[in-house]
């Protein structure tokens, strides 16, 4: 199918207003054709997912020949930021990361900034920087970040990938394709659910039993059964979870989230509701327990609020840790954890608080043969789905667990 | 006698290799050690081969944008596969497809990955949207 330009979108094609919006056109409409997009749709806002343990030589490279072009606009035309770094430049040593991976990260860095995009290195960018609203057209990466604003706050995103979110950047529009269009944003899975978690982990858990039974993609489903309004932290880890075991990328909450107020505002009545039992979300997070032994405790994917920090702070109080304890956060995030005490409070105990990476786009296999980590302990149930193949054996417990687990050694 | 299998989505050149197929998922990020060239979380089903220069032809595309990124990287040091063919696919993907020259073919009116044998020989024809069973 060939989509439908109008004259800008033309102009651009035809490299009139330069070669960067040239290129980045010429790859939505590869993505757009491949997909029956009609048309393309203006976006405000664009997140780029490019931590150089993805991109490697030939992705930087890359983005230094789009830096480097001197004709036209090689700038962004909207509001263009950044998911997390691979490294946190000040504590690189301590990870044990080698020179030429931050040398790779500055890298990338330079040829960003050139390209106008501001180096915001979040993943909670609906927590830090600007949510989007009901009805917004945005191109963003990161699914966590995508699963959340569609589904939180009614926005409208596909998966964007770092090339396809900057090329967004760079021409202010993406293809009119799956969840920008109506059709795609009504429920196709009904679940429903006889327990509502307390903790981050049983939320996480949940998530990803939904995400695989959902299946992929395509799958928008709907859940019944809660007792009250997540928060947004449950909801981060809820929506990040399933995003990763399922690469979902909407749900509904009836009664909860913004296009679900009733059941059939999504179709939902003439779907059969499947159960979800506790049991399951417990099951999925046994799975996980092989080994008491941890060899480090790690808090990150998604990047920590400032009420998770402000909980790990508390946790800490009185304890001395014998194997290393990550906490990773955002760069908007991190002055305030500093400024209230909860830093000083963690890394008292021996923990260590990062800024503007997340642990498993931070070479994470090369880390873990650099400090001998393998048991990891952790309260992300989407960081236990990503560990595995980088050589890890991750376990899934409760922040209270996982705190224990530092000082100890031992995940009980 | 050959069997033709045809896809509502294509992109890329025509190819033609040996299919490694499995009922599984698919994500750069989560499923393969991208310098050996292997699939390597211990619960995918095809854990420990090789997938360069071959055909994958899998079930569905599962999440972590990394993977637009990472098919052009692994493209860069020829250790990327020939093709990918998924009953769904995603839009990551698809982005890396498109972004790494990767030849992919997608949705299919029966399963894919029972209809084809591991190990057979078979040729993508993208301009056709089609999948040929030699």
């Amino acid at each position: 199918m060939t989509m439908q330009l109008n004259d800008e979108e033309k102009a651009m094609l035809a490299g009139e207003l330069g070669e960067a919006p040239r290129l980045a056109l010429s790859h939505q409409l590869k993505v757009g054709e491949f997909f029956g997009a009609r048309d393309f749709v203006p976006v405000t806002q664009a997140h780029v997912m490019a931590d150089t343990e993805s991109l490697g030589e030939a992705g930087v490279r890359w983005l230094e020949s789009l830096a480097a072009l001197k004709d036209g606009s090689r700038r962004v035309r909207i509001p263009t930021i950044t998911d997390p770094r691979g490294t946190d430049f000040s504590k690189a040593r301590r990870l044990k990361q080698a020179e030429w991976m931050t040398d790779l990260e500055a890298r990338a860095i330079a040829a960003f900034v050139k390209l106008g995009v501001a180096m915001t290195d979040t993943c909670i960018n609906y927590q830090t920087i600007q949510a989007a609203t009901r009805g917004e057209h945005v191109a963003f990466g990161d699914t966590g970040v995508v699963i959340y604003s569609n589904s939180v706050s009614g926005a409208r995103s596909n998966f964007e990938g770092g090339p396809s979110a900057l090329s967004a950047g760079l021409t202010g529009r993406t293809p009119r394709y799956g969840f920008h269009l109506d059709e795609h944003r009504q429920a196709t899975i009904r679940f429903r659910v006889d327990w509502t978690p307390s903790k981050l982990n049983d939320w996480g858990a949940l998530g990803g039993v939904i995400g695989r039974r959902a299946g992929n993609y395509w799958s928008v489903p709907v859940i019944e059964g809660l007792d009250r309004p997540p928060s947004s932290d449950e909801l981060k880890h809820f929506g990040a979870a399933m995003a990763s075991f399922g690469s979902i990328a909407l749900f509904h909450l009836v009664g909860i989230t913004p296009e679900a107020a009733r059941l059939a505002d999504v179709g939902g009545e003439a779907l059969e509701p499947v159960a979800v039992r506790r049991e399951e979300v417990e099951a999925l997070q046994q799975s996980y327990a092989v080994d008491s032994k941890i060899d480090v405790v790690v808090f990150s994917g998604p990047q920590l609020s400032l009420y998770e920090l402000r909980a790990l702070a508390d946790l800490c109080d009185g304890r001395r840790f014998r194997i290393p304890l990550l906490a990773v956060t955002s760069p908007q995030v991190k002055p305030d954890c500093d400024r209230f005490g909860y830093t000083e409070r963690i890394e008292a105990a021996g923990g260590t608080v990062y800024s503007g990476m997340c642990f498993y786009q931070s070479y994470a296999r090369e880390i873990a043969e650099a400090n001998g980590w393998k048991r990891l302990a952790t309260n992300s149930a989407k960081m236990v789905n990503i560990l595995g193949g980088y050589g890890y054996v991750p376990m899934l417990a409760s922040m209270e667990q996982c705190v224990e687990a530092a000082q100890t050694g031992r995940l009980q | 006698m050959s069997r033709i299998f045809t896809a509502r989505h294509a992109m890329g050149t025509k190819v033609s290799g040996q299919a490694l197929v499995a009922k599984d998922g698919f994500s750069a990020r989560y499923d393969l050690d991208r310098i050996e060239g292997i699939f390597s979380r211990p619960a995918h089903k095809l854990a420990g081969q090789s997938y360069v220069g071959r055909i994958l032809v899998l079930d569905t595309a599962k999440g972590g944008v990394a993977s637009a990124w990472m098919l052009h990287e692994m493209q860069s040091r020829a250790k990327a596969p020939l093709a990918i063919v998924f009953n769904s696919v995603n839009p990551i993907l698809a982005q890396g497809a498109a972004f790494g020259d990767i030849t992919m073919l997608a949705g299919f009116d029966e399963d894919i990955t029972v209809a084809i044998p591991h190990g057979s020989e078979v040729e993508i024809d993208p301009q056709a949207r089609t999948l040929r069973l030699r």
